[in-house]
């Protein structure tokens, strides 16, 4: 039985449940994952069939809630099984083993399967003091990601973390937190960026795997299209507002209560590609612009060094502390004002008898 | 100029209807651009007791800005290609300092508008050395406009034109700081218009050459010496 991984299926059923529960599973999983209905009978065969991936799933500099997301996902499956099912052969917060048989299993695993297994990463890498700032039994991360990636048929990385840095890559990143891009060489690698990503979103792109065996659309950035391809902005519910002009002016007045457009609030709905007005969060129950709070972006690049959370353009740094675009460009409008009128009056003054003397020339010359 | 010297006026067609076109629809999109920017980065707070779907005027001007940006940037192509077959005063050549006499002349013009000092006629009769340096660096401020513009535009536009700018967002870390470049760009055109204006009035004011009127009815004037 060494090499026989149960599918998801197998696994269903040892934990209980019916085939019918396990049919709508597929279709719900399915629908999320931007799967057309026509491909459904492929979903669910690839989950009765294709053994379950091995994962290795690793954390580094994170707060860890993108499993805590994770393991919230709507559908009982996805935390019964497919969490289960992923098997996460590795993964420092949820795994029995630690020490020695931890790291143990973990090169099992690499070896094993190599070109085979999945590795998700969760969290950015240090770089600076030759990256201790994180280090799992006695190594980097950067060399623990670097071995772990160059075998794997595809690597997620999780959250903003993995993606841009997040908090601890905002400026003046003290430990260097750099994106996993820079240290997975050739392995293709999807992102899944939010703080955290939504759970079904990070069920969808598991199972997007799981089913085809190949990686989703991806765009520019290597966020799957099926989740990102489109701006909070464009799905949002209170989008007529916006279009009508009718924004919150603060969070306590009429237009609040009204569920105005947060535009003005600084949403970055705007700016913000994610599927958080669509799929929702906590089993479609809400997303923030729905609970009355602005877009914070999370999971787009640099959030965190875009200025104040409910600005929706970023100040300007190095002028003064509270400087935006908009003050310093009306400054300096107003001192070239200033400076052309002052040119005006003194070229008046100064220029007096040089017209005065063209006048006359060309007015016959009266001194002639 | 001596008082006893006879001089007499002479005209010159400068800027042919082309050039004057371009001019003024740009000016018209530029002002209409910088503005309609504006109030989408700080929209008023208007009252109203209307529903959401009795109402579009921020749709509206979102719609101005982006029709202005395609007017923009086509009368920018436009002059360019007007830069290869108009005449020695649109040519594109005018518009890079290359030559020494450029130079001395961007020296000059410098003195007559900082100093106020009289330094002689200007040679150049079309843009003076200084005003053609500066159009260059309004021609490269417009195609920073135009490529951040429409790289903002590409993602909620299928449409073929947007598209071509889309990879231009690559350069930006996020969205939100291509955005923000672009609104910190209105505000180098709100500096030049005040500057370009002004600047204008006071030539034609020293020079007497009509330069005011020359982008309306195209005609320049050129001192001679009779005699």
């Amino acid at each position: 039985m060494k090499n026989h991984r149960p599918t998801i299926w197998e696994q269903a059923q040892e934990k209980g449940y019916s085939r019918r529960d396990f049919i709508k599973f597929c279709g719900w999983i399915a629908a999320a994952s931007g799967i057309a209905s026509s491909q459904l009978d492929q979903v669910v065969w690839a989950l009765e069939n294709n053994p379950r991936p091995p994962v290795i799933w690793l954390h580094f500099q994170e707060c860890t809630c993108c499993s805590e997301s994770f393991i919230k996902s709507s559908h009982p499956i996805v935390a019964d099984v497919v969490l289960d099912m992923v098997s996460l052969d590795y993964t420092e917060t949820l795994q029995a083993a630690s020490g020695h048989q931890a790291e143990a299993a973990l090169h099992k695993t690499m070896e094993e399967f190599k070109g085979k297994y999945i590795l998700m990463v969760e969290g950015s890498i240090p770089l600076a003091d030759n990256g201790i700032h994180c280090v799992i039994g006695g190594r980097t991360a950067k060399s623990i990601v670097e071995e772990a990636a160059k075998d794997a048929f595809a690597v997620v990385g999780w959250g903003n973390c993995a993606f841009a840095g997040c908090v601890q890559g905002s400026k003046p990143n003290p430990t260097q937190a750099t994106p996993v891009k820079k240290f997975v060489g050739s392995t293709p690698l999807i992102s899944v960026p939010g703080c955290p990503p939504i759970a079904d979103v990070m069920a969808g792109v598991v199972t997007h795997i799981l089913t085809f065996g190949k990686l989703p659309a991806l765009d520019a950035h290597g966020r799957p299209k099926a989740f990102y391809s489109r701006r909070i902005h464009d799905t949002c519910y209170r989008r007529p507002n916006f279009d009508a002009g009718l924004f919150v002016e603060s969070f306590d007045d009429e237009n609040a209560k009204k569920g105005y457009c947060l535009y003005k609030m600084g949403c970055r709905g705007p700016v913000t590609y994610n599927a958080c007005a669509v799929t929702k969060w906590n089993e479609g129950t809400s997303f923030p612009i729905q609970s009355g709070h602005g877009c914070i972006g999370c999971s787009e690049a640099g959030y965190f060094d875009n200025g104040s959370l409910y600005e929706h353009l970023k100040d300007t740094k190095g002028f003064a502390i509270e400087g935006t675009a908009d003050k310093i460009g009306a400054g300096l409008a107003v001192a070239t004002g200033v400076g052309v009128g002052a040119h005006l009056v003194a070229a008046n003054l100064t220029k007096r008898t040089e017209i005065k003397d063209r006048i006359e020339e060309h007015t016959g010359g009266h001194h002639g | 100029m001596a008082n006893q010297e006879v001089h007499i006026v002479k005209p010159v067609y400068v800027w042919e209807v082309p050039v004057r076109i371009f001019h003024w629809i740009n000016a018209l999109a530029l002002v209409a651009l910088a503005a309609t920017g504006y109030l989408i980065g700080n929209p008023p707070a208007l009252l109203t007791n209307l529903e959401a779907y009795d109402g579009y005027w921020f749709g509206t001007v979102r719609f101005i800005h982006f029709g202005s940006a395609y007017l923009f940037l086509f009368n920018w192509v436009y002059r360019v290609y007007w830069a290869f077959v108009g005449n020695q005063y649109a040519r594109w050549n005018t518009f890079l300092p290359v030559t020494k006499a450029q130079w001395q002349e961007v020296g000059q013009v410098l003195v007559i508008d900082l100093f106020m000092a009289k330094q002689g006629e200007i040679k150049s009769v079309g843009h003076n050395a200084l005003a053609s340096m500066i159009y260059l660096v309004l021609f490269g401020a417009s195609i920073f406009s135009i490529l951040t513009g429409f790289a903002l535009y590409a993602p909620m536009s299928s449409s073929l034109i947007p598209g071509f700018f889309a990879w231009f967002g690559g350069f930006f870390e996020s969205e939100m700081t291509l955005r923000y470049w672009h609104h910190v760009a209105m505000w180098f055109y709100a500096l030049f218009v005040i500057v370009h204006v002004y600047l204008v009035a006071y030539h034609d004011y020293v020079e007497a050459r009509g330069v005011l009127s020359s982008m309306v009815g195209g005609w320049k004037f050129i001192f001679q010496k009779k005699g």
